[in-house]
């Protein structure tokens, strides 16, 4: 069963009366095609209008989407012979990131993201994408690899942020953030990230502060979730629309903020409706993006990433 | 009765209407167990609790006084930054709550940047005001912090961060969430000139502030029974549907589990902080003679560039209300070259 977004009901009725239709065997095969030929028409249509203006709280959703490739499938496609590395040699493995070596258009890379799972097994196994103070040490170490051969470093983001729990605050999950992020700015090799879904605060920047963030046209990026934000600010996490709006956390908005570099276009209808699309598109944005880095001296690279987060927030939207 | 009785909610009267059992000026009630106590006692004692010990919080310009030598110190303007760069709207416009905050306190934001000597060491403290917004983390406190470390570098003198936040400023979106890698940048400026980098960690320290440059320093010192961590108490309760072990995310609790070096009460702090500097300063990383100092990943070489095009433009801005920095200058060189 497809997994349809609230907003997407309309899509949804048609596409179920498709699919009627198309079981019905019958003597008038010809005019059914006809009709199944219109309706999808009329579906496709139906998408492209609803896709081409969505709001920010139906980004969110599209974002969340359970169907839209994850970290891993992006790995599976794009990355050849990937080997997982695990552990973060102080306390445990955290799932919730994965990473390793790989080979991307044939050049060895680091390649590390957060996976949220596909089923309620995998989703449990990975904690649904949310990073405890392991996974983000974790990180640290293949940050450190990717320094030491001198190889690139790609990440994926997709989090709706760093695990909120008794353990991981005792093992420090603020300094392991924190010191994701120190690493990254001190790093001498090319650094690109790719926010393929939700771009969730802390979580998300320990692992997006690159020379490029690249984000999905559909995906989400923000200091506070839409729900969050709402029931601080509107005492009531009912207005999470409204919170969503505020917060500009489109890639659209993003782009006009300069926060990020590129939006990677996704199909008609969301990732989740041409993975395969998607993940390719990813695919070519991110090596652009190499194509661009990978002609910098260490130091430049160092000296530009460091300009980019002081410029940060000089300019805002008008 | 007359119409606020009448009309107004109980939680908007109690801020209009005057308390009437405490005395203002007079008295002040521990925050903690509720001791009364004669305000200027409390301020002797540097707003702590004489029945409990309970830490309260203070200002910014109490902070300085209470950690430079003598109190002095020499306040370091701030640039203007960008005001509510996404126009941002929840119930009440940002621009709004920006202007009655700064109406409030007579700042501009919320952290204040001085220079000084501690223990007659060159230092400048970047400490925040919890009372502006919560002490959060936007634009302005993040050129705050990049201004404080560009002022130590130019001063060779040690940065000590103060924080007291609730994290990110909400209303500036991402751009609150980009102060993060920006507050650490400030951090490497810092550590690039081998100078100090201290942190003392005050209630509360969470979010965006701690998982940032709060977390980063070269000595960390917390305040006694300071709320320091990344997620607030009630997410996490939410989370896992359980009650939280005692003293959870207090600065005891965070020592015991390795993630801080000391708790210092507020008495001790100028003490304890001009030793520590004593060490710190006197070493051959700030001397310039040391060997090339190791640094977590690699040595940096481009921040150098970066901090010297920084100066000329940076050091007009930077003087005001001097008060003996002249006198603690050559103070400073005596003692660090004697």
């Amino acid at each position: 069963m497809k997994h349809y977004l609230e907003f997407e009901k309309p899509v949804a009725e048609l596409e179920n009366k498709i699919e009627e239709l198309r079981h019905l065997s019958g003597d008038d095969e010809l005019n059914i095609a006809d009709e199944v030929g219109r309706m999808q028409a009329k579906a496709e249509r139906q998408l492209k209008t609803l896709y081409a203006k969505l709001t920010p709280w139906q980004k969110c959703l599209v974002a969340r989407h359970p169907e839209r490739p994850h970290v891993k499938d992006y790995i599976e496609s794009l990355v050849e012979d990937f080997m997982p590395l695990a552990g973060d040699r102080l306390y445990g493995e955290d799932k919730a990131i994965v990473g390793g070596f790989g080979r991307f258009n044939g050049r060895t890379v680091v390649v590390m993201g957060q996976e949220k799972g596909s089923d309620t097994n995998s989703r449990v196994a990975h904690n649904f994408g949310m990073a405890r103070p392991e996974g983000y040490r974790k990180a640290q170490r293949l940050m450190q690899l990717a320094q030491r051969f001198g190889v690139p470093l790609l990440t994926l983001v997709d989090t709706a942020g760093a695990y909120p729990g008794v353990g991981a605050e005792e093992r420090g999950q603020a300094e392991a953030i924190a010191r994701c992020m120190d690493i990254s700015l001190q790093l001498d090799v090319p650094l690109v990230s790719v926010i393929v879904g939700e771009g969730g605060s802390g979580g998300a920047i320990a692992l997006a502060t690159t020379d490029e963030v690249l984000m999905l046209e559909h995906a989400i990026y923000s200091v506070i979730s839409p729900e969050g934000c709402a029931s601080i600010l509107w005492r009531s996490s009912e207005q999470a629309q409204e919170a969503a709006e505020a917060l500009k956390l489109t890639a659209q908005d993003l782009k006009a903020l300069a926060v990020i570099d590129a939006i990677v276009p996704e199909p008609l209808g969301g990732a989740h409706r041409g993975r395969e699309e998607t993940i390719a598109a990813v695919g070519e944005a991110v090596e652009a993006a190499l194509q661009r880095l990978e002609g910098q001296d260490a130091v430049s690279l160092r000296r530009n990433r460091r300009q980019k987060y002081l410029d940060m927030g000089q300019k805002g939207l008008s | 009765m007359n119409w606020i009785t009448n009309y107004v909610r109980p939680k908007i009267r109690a801020l209009v209407a005057p308390r009437e059992d405490i005395p203002d000026n007079l008295w002040d009630k521990c925050t903690s167990c509720g001791h009364m106590i004669f305000h200027r006692e409390l301020e002797e004692l540097l707003r702590v609790c004489p029945n409990c010990g309970h830490h309260m919080r203070i200002g910014p310009e109490r902070r300085m006084e209470v950690l430079f030598d003598d109190g002095a110190y020499e306040k370091i303007e701030l640039p203007q930054a960008l005001a509510d760069p996404l126009k941002f709207r929840d119930r009440e416009r940002y621009s709004e709550r920006l202007k009655k905050a700064r109406t409030k306190t007579g700042q501009q934001d919320a952290i204040r940047v001085g220079h000084g000597h501690i223990g007659s060491q060159p230092a400048v403290v970047a400490a925040f005001d919890f009372s502006f917004m919560g002490g959060s983390m936007g634009l302005a406190v993040g050129e705050g912090l990049v201004t404080a470390a560009r002022e130590a570098a130019r001063r060779r003198a040690a940065l000590i961060a103060v924080p007291a936040s609730g994290g990110a400023r909400m209303q500036e979106g991402i751009l609150s969430l980009m102060q993060m890698p920006r507050s650490v940048i400030a951090v490497q400026m810092v550590r690039d000139e081998g100078l100090p980098y201290i942190v003392l960690l005050t209630d509360p320290t969470t979010g965006g502030v701690s998982a940032s440059f709060a977390m980063l320093g070269d000595v960390q010192i917390a305040e006694p029974g300071a709320v320091i961590g990344f997620a607030g108490a009630r997410v996490i309760e939410e989370t896992i549907r359980e009650t939280l072990p005692p003293g959870f995310q207090r600065a005891e609790y965070l020592l015991e589990h390795g993630m801080i070096d000391m708790v210092v009460p507020r008495s001790e702090l100028r003490e304890t902080m001009g030793r520590l500097l004593g060490h710190l300063m006197n070493s051959p990383a700030v001397r310039g003679t040391a060997a090339q100092p190791v640094a977590a990943a690699t040595p940096a070489e481009p921040s150098k560039v970066d901090i010297a095009a920084e100066e000329s433009d940076q050091s007009e801005a930077a003087t005001a209300g001097n008060k003996e920095a002249g006198k603690k200058d050559k103070e400073a060189e005596r003692a660090s070259d004697g």
